[in-house]
């Protein structure tokens, strides 16, 4: 007889008071090799409404596509300050922002490599358990190939991949869309 | 790259669906088309881990940093943190948060008419030992109105958040407190089919570690997910 998972929880409006002293929004810090980027948007609701009060924890490999994690044995450089860790509130106008590096491709189902991605799990008042999704980038052209995008309805991909902003290199955007027709791709992970 | 084992899925109705309309905040914000299932990569099965010392030793007193005493019951919230297997998770951070004994959060959109106490904060943070125990001293947080329907309350709660060893493990989750009359009426507490796992969010008194003059105690023992037996087939 296997114990049964607890049950999950929202975090209610009043998270930042547990969980402000861990806010990372800089995943590269000195010393950290790969490609700055920042990527900033918008959390909307059923009403295309900003959300206010949701929380965007990341998850990352380094730009060599090797996690800070001991059940990753590649054999791949890691930097000692790499930890692929990020958490991020929105502000009042539901905007959220970090800067990272652009990882690299990583292991992925019979044998492939993945295209370059962050995991993604988002909290609010309102949701029971997170919502978990990915980001990937733009004119990334592992993209193709990748087998969980492949996964995706054509049509609906679009919301995993970040937009390049006009005027601002080394920017991108994207979205999280709770509910309608623009509603961005949620990955069902058990929890 | 070996086959990767996954996380188990949930046992039916243990965990809540995203849309439950008598907790009417999650009309607007539940995500309505079916999740994409995706198989276990090397991206889920990793997450981000801690070092212990990023906690300070005093994180896990609620009760001590403020020139005071905070005012309320004080309580020993303690438990082990397992995996469905039953194997312990040392190492996991635990962070919490929590109101104050009036039911008030130290938070500027809690605007509820009851007293912020200058000697308390409301949240705390501890790292499991080698047997995935962890323990805080706090205040027994009061219950709070809100506006999710007519006279609700929330009842008496505290805030957990964990990581365990992985992206899949991730959890945030509520503890409640025994006996407590408006667990019935609540749809929070009630988001989740399943009674067993409902009761399961319900701290236990606990004599053993109910310190004499000092502090009562509640258990609650947190479950993370665990590994598949077998790898999966690709």
């Amino acid at each position: 007889m296997s114990l049964q998972a607890t049950t999950s929880q929202t975090v209610g409006p009043y998270f930042k008071i547990g969980l402000e002293w861990l806010h990372r929004d800089n995943l590269a810090g000195e010393g950290i090799a790969g490609e700055r980027v920042t990527i900033q948007g918008r959390v909307f609701d059923g009403d295309g409404v900003p959300v206010p009060d949701a929380l965007l924890e990341l998850w990352q490999a380094n730009a060599h596509g090797k996690y800070a994690h001991p059940e990753d044995t590649q054999d791949k450089p890691l930097e000692a300050g790499f930890t692929g860790y990020g958490r991020v509130p929105v502000n009042a106008e539901g905007i959220f922002r970090f800067t990272t590096i652009k990882p690299g491709p990583v292991p992925g189902p019979k044998g492939g490599e993945q295209a370059p991605h962050l995991m993604v799990s988002v909290f609010m008042r309102g949701v029971l358990r997170r919502v978990v999704t990915r980001i990937y980038f733009p004119g990334e052209a592992r993209n193709a190939a990748d087998f969980i995008l492949h996964l995706v309805d054509p049509a609906r991909r679009s919301t995993l991949i970040a937009n390049k902003t006009a005027g601002t290199p080394g920017t991108l955007e994207w979205n999280v869309v709770l509910q309608g027709p623009e509603e961005t791709v949620f990955f069902d992970l058990g929890l | 790259m070996k086959r990767v084992a996954a996380y188990r899925h949930p046992y039916p109705g243990t965990q809540p669906n995203h849309l439950h309309p008598p907790y009417v905040s999650s009309i607007k914000r539940a995500p309505t088309k079916p999740p994409v299932k995706i198989p276990y990569t090397l991206s889920e099965i990793t997450g981000p881990s801690f070092s212990r010392d990023i906690v300070a030793p005093m994180a896990s007193d609620l009760t001590r940093g403020h020139p005071g005493e905070p005012l309320g019951e004080r309580i020993i919230v303690s438990g082990r943190v397992l995996d469905e297997n039953s194997r312990p998770l040392g190492n996991t951070l635990v962070e919490i948060w929590q109101a104050n004994a009036a039911g008030r959060y130290r938070h500027e959109w809690d605007q509820h008419q009851a007293p912020l106490d200058p000697n308390f904060a409301g949240s705390g943070q501890a790292v499991t030992d080698s047997e995935g125990c962890y323990r805080f001293v706090t205040i027994r947080p009061g219950e709070y109105p809100w506006r999710n329907h007519y006279n609700a309350w929330r009842p008496a709660h505290i805030h957990f958040s964990l990581f365990g060893p992985a992206f899949a493990t991730r959890l945030v989750t509520q503890m409640y407190f025994p006996g407590d009359p408006l667990l019935p009426f609540d749809p929070i507490f009630n988001c989740t089919a399943d009674e067993k796992a409902r009761q399961r969010l319900i701290s236990a008194f606990d004599w053993e570690t109910t310190l004499p003059d000092h502090a009562l105690g509640y258990r609650f023992d947190i479950i993370l997910r665990g590994r598949e037996a077998t790898p999966m087939e690709e």
